[in-house]
């Protein structure tokens, strides 16, 4: 057997163990949805290299790591970072901490697992068939089960993530269901954040319903422990004339990867998908996008920044579907890679697959160094040369960072930002 | 009407009577026994009385094949081969190699001239030596004796495996090896004709070579080999056509096309593709399954391949180039029409190896009907290859909503200073476009013909003058009434 067959056994054995303790495991429905998953696990693994998505992301690390789950809840000894925001629910080791959290009144928040009945039918109504999503399903524990009724404009919530020291590898699958009625708004900050020894993987999905006219912005700060792996996946439905917003800092973790996948479903829906990925020696962070045309009119603009240092790999694959029926769709996507290194390596494919011909779609991809006549320009004003490379990394992320107008999600991701570089550039 | 909605109707009624290439010659021809097992791999040798080397390489290829799956990553569908059921040998009969044109099969002679091809005149009048391919081989190769005073060996690979043994040896597989892929493998063990090309050290070919492939036979399949080797500081511009009868089964067509540049040498490599696309409802066509490669190992050496890819059902080709001398260019330029039921899955691979190796991508997709394009390409920088440089871009035009156009590069870069830009656009034939030109007294299809050459200029402007004229010809007749 190999590692990541053994891997894929290690998480079924969890399952095999864990089943009829895990929430809802004694009620029919999600037992069923469990077992879905586990069948589709079993079958699909975790996936190689060989599997076209995941041709630049080796998952062996985790594979040959055995996970168990998070055992204890040791709130008193955390140290949160300040609020950004009014109200925030926080989860350790993937389960929601209800003494570290405050929940707004007025629209409906609260932990998945005490709440599970209620999301019959909800969840996994978006799940897609991919591997790391079958792996949450499977061993979900908890999550964000948050609901904002129509017309309902929530402002500001925060969703905070913390991963504690354990003994032994962890891994947590906190799945998350975010669910904006028709004419509602709301800005959620995520912030992941871990110890940085610890050896843990957080493997958080979001299923994401925004209605008709409602609009989500979605700033997902990823800073997990150097020794630690994120596999992220996002699910978007978007309905006629609303709007998602995701912007991702990827800058934490050893492994880590950023999946989203959007539909516009309605006719004049738009998305826009923002990051930027700061890679430091050792690192290794992917970006994949699936944006998916159903709908005419519809609008999706992405755009992504890669710096890499050090020995690192940064990795961008994204998608734009067109469905036949998505007559003039307007879609726009870019990534760029910044190399700092010359041990770094990026790898990019971008995709264009269309079916309806009244459309206006691009995309772009360049990938360079810093430029030597730039720095010589900056130089030659006296400008120290720290300074001056550290002028022209900002300027390089300022396309992506500054879709995030929000100004508690700006502060926190340019203190990211800034924190990343003193570390980098020292 | 609106002018876009009658263009959409007019690619709906095309005929597949556009394809006027699509008559069968009534020729005495030979067959291999239907099959494919290592007899037939024994007897194609035998015919061709290969020393015990090759039989040896064809053999290990086929062994190679055997254990190889036909590959399924394309965007393209058809049904299995069935790789029994068709003839591995198809040759008209001949008695001893002709010497010159005179002793050819005025037969023969008569098809190319009505391909257009006229081999005689062409000897006499245009300069461009060729060498025609008839099903699985070689029937005349033009000008050889002006090319020989060079020095430059222009003739099929079939006569260099007698006659140049050692050029043959050392170069047949060193850029496209018999495992490389399943129709590699396919065509490493069953090849059967196919140009070979020596210009030697220093010399500037004074005229264009040229070949010709044709598949007339029935249930055969067509599996050249053209190898063509620049040496030091040589240059040649080459060109390759190609068509087929019109038939309701599927031809396959797996060619291998290996290219080395050594220091300071230039190939460039051109191809107007226009084998049967099969009928309006997707019967018939040639599976264009062919693997090209260039491998640029000298310093300062370019290969440049340009494409225009108008027929077969289905096309599978990614001519590419490996950059392995410093400061080597590789270039692809390519323009692919997919109508009716056609698809194409195409597009290039740069390997940058060198140091300041230097590539150019230049794609343009045209998708009517219900055909479906695709471009794949990877532009690899190795860590070693500083300075290295890449531009690509892709377009893609639709013309009607039930076709799809698609495009997938792969970028991969491990080198600091390394610059690498790519974009990529999609849209249709705009109607302020239209209308411009129709206000100006055009027609519907001239401003769609226009508008379509326009789109792919950048591309056809890199085609030798002969084949520039005969390209346009084609896009339009691709095209007609479709677009043009």
């Amino acid at each position: 057997m190999n590692a990541m067959t053994t891997g894929a056994a290690a998480f079924l054995g969890r399952y095999e163990g864990l089943r009829a303790h895990l929430p809802g495991g004694r009620t029919d429905w999600v037992a069923a949805l469990r077992a879905d998953a586990a069948a589709q696990f079993r079958a699909q693994g975790l996936p190689g290299r060989q599997v076209e998505a995941w041709r630049y992301t080796d998952l062996s690390p985790i594979a040959a790591l055995g996970f168990t789950e998070a055992l204890t809840l040791a709130e008193e000894r955390l140290s949160l970072p300040a609020a950004r925001a009014p109200w925030r629910a926080v989860f350790v080791d993937g389960r929601f901490a209800a003494g570290l959290s405050s929940l707004p009144p007025g629209l409906s928040a609260r932990s998945l697992a005490a709440e599970l009945d209620a999301a019959r039918g909800l969840l996994g109504a978006l799940a897609e068939p991919t591997p790391m999503v079958a792996l949450n399903t499977m061993l979900f524990e908890d999550g964000l089960f948050l609901e904002v009724p129509p017309g309902l404009d929530a402002g500001v919530m925060e969703l905070l993530s913390i991963a504690t020291h354990a003994e032994r590898p962890i891994a947590f699958h906190p799945r998350h269901l975010i669910r904006l009625g028709a004419g509602a708004r709301l800005t959620l900050i995520e912030t992941s954040l871990g110890p940085a020894a610890a050896t843990y993987l957080h493997n958080p999905v979001f299923e994401i319903a925004v209605a008709e006219g409602a609009s989500l912005t979605h700033v997902r700060l990823q800073r997990e422990g150097r020794a630690g792996f994120q596999l992220a996946t996002v699910l978007a439905a978007v309905e006629a004339g609303a709007t998602y917003d995701n912007f991702t800092l990827n800058a934490g973790g050893r492994l880590v990867r950023n999946e989203i996948h959007a539909a516009l479903r309605g006719p004049k829906a738009a998305c826009h998908m923002n990051g930027a990925q700061l890679v430091a020696d050792g690192q290794h962070a992917d970006t994949t996008t699936f944006l998916d045309h159903a709908a005419p009119d519809c609008a999706s603009r992405q755009t992504y920044k890669t710096v890499l240092a050090g020995r690192s790999r940064g990795v961008f694959q994204g998608k734009i579907l067109v469905r036949q029926a998505a007559q003039r769709t307007d879609g726009y996507q870019m990534n760029q890679a910044l190399l700092l290194s010359e041990e770094a390596e990026i790898d990019a494919k971008p995709q264009l697959e269309i079916y309806a011909d009244d459309v206006k779609c691009s995309h772009g991809a360049t990938v360079g160094a810093l430029d030597e006549a730039q720095l010589f320009y900056l130089r030659a004003r006296g400008i120290p040369a720290a300074t001056a490379r550290s002028m022209l990394v900002e300027a390089f992320l300022t396309e992506a960072v500054e879709g995030v107008r929000d100004e508690a999600a700006r502060a926190a991701l340019d203190e990211a930002v800034a924190g990343w570089w003193e570390r980098e550039a020292a | 009407m609106p002018a876009v909605a009658e263009t959409i109707e007019t690619v709906q009624s095309v005929q597949e009577g556009g394809y006027k290439w699509g008559f069968e010659t009534d020729i005495e021809m030979e067959f291999a026994p239907k099959g494919l097992n290592e007899d037939i791999v024994r007897f194609i040798s035998k015919k061709k009385n290969e020393p015990e080397w090759l039989l040896e390489w064809r053999l290990k290829a086929f062994a190679l094949w055997r254990k190889m799956e036909e590959p399924r990553w394309a965007a393209v569908s058809f049904p299995p081969i069935d790789y029994q059921d068709a003839h591995y040998y198809a040759a008209p009969k001949q008695k001893a190699a002709p010497k010159s044109l005179d002793e050819v099969d005025p037969e023969l002679l008569r098809t190319y001239e009505k391909l257009g091809i006229p081999l005689r005149e062409q000897e006499r009048l245009q300069g461009i030596a060729v060498d025609a391919v008839f099903d699985s081989v070689s029937v005349a190769t033009t000008f050889k004796d002006r090319l020989e005073k060079e020095g430059i060996i222009f003739c099929s690979i079939s006569e260099a495996v007698q006659s140049h043994p050692e050029l043959v040896r050392e170069y047949l597989g060193s850029v496209v090896p018999q495992a490389d892929n399943f129709f590699a493998a396919l065509n490493s063990a069953v090849f059967t004709d196919g140009s070979f090309v020596y210009i030697p050290k220093g010399v500037r070919c004074p005229m264009e070579l040229s070949t010709y492939f044709r598949i007339n036979a029935k249930s055969t399949g067509q599996f050249e080999r053209t190898l063509i080797i620049a040496d030091a500081g040589s240059y040649v511009s080459y060109l390759e056509g190609c068509t087929a009868p019109m038939r309701d089964e599927n031809q396959l067509h797996a060619a291998v096309v290996e290219l080395i540049a050594l220091d300071d040498a230039t190939i460039k490599y051109s191809t107007v593709q226009n084998w049967y696309p099969g009928d309006a409802e997707g019967r018939g066509g040639i599976y264009n399954f062919v693997t090209k490669r260039g491998a640029c190992r000298g310093a300062r050496s370019k290969i440049s391949w340009t494409q225009v890819e108008t027929g077969s059902a289905i096309t599978w080709k990614y001519p590419s180039c490996i950059l392995q001398g410093d400061d080597s260019v590789g270039e692809f330029y390519s323009v692919a029409i997919t109508n009716n039921r056609q698809q194409a899955d195409t597009g290039t691979k740069m390997f940058h190896i060198g140091r300041n190796t230097r590539s150019t991508i230049v794609s343009k997709g045209i998708s009517a009907g219900r055909g479906q394009n695709t471009y794949r390409g990877l532009v690899k920088i190795s860590p070693k290859a500083t300075g290295a440089r890449n531009f690509t871009q892709c377009d893609s035009l639709l013309i009607g909503d039930q076709c799809g156009a698609h495009t997938v590069p792969y970028i991969e870069n491990r080198c600091l200073s390394a610059k690498v830009e790519h974009e990529a656009t999609t849209s249709r034939i705009a109607e302020d476009q239209l209308f411009y030109c129709r206000q100006r007294g055009l027609s519907e299809e001239e401003a769609v013909g226009l508008i379509v050459n326009g789109f792919c200029r950048e591309v056809l402007k890199e085609l030798p003058m002969e084949f520039a004229v005969e390209a346009q010809k084609l896009l339009a007749i691709s095209l007609e009434g479709s677009v043009g």
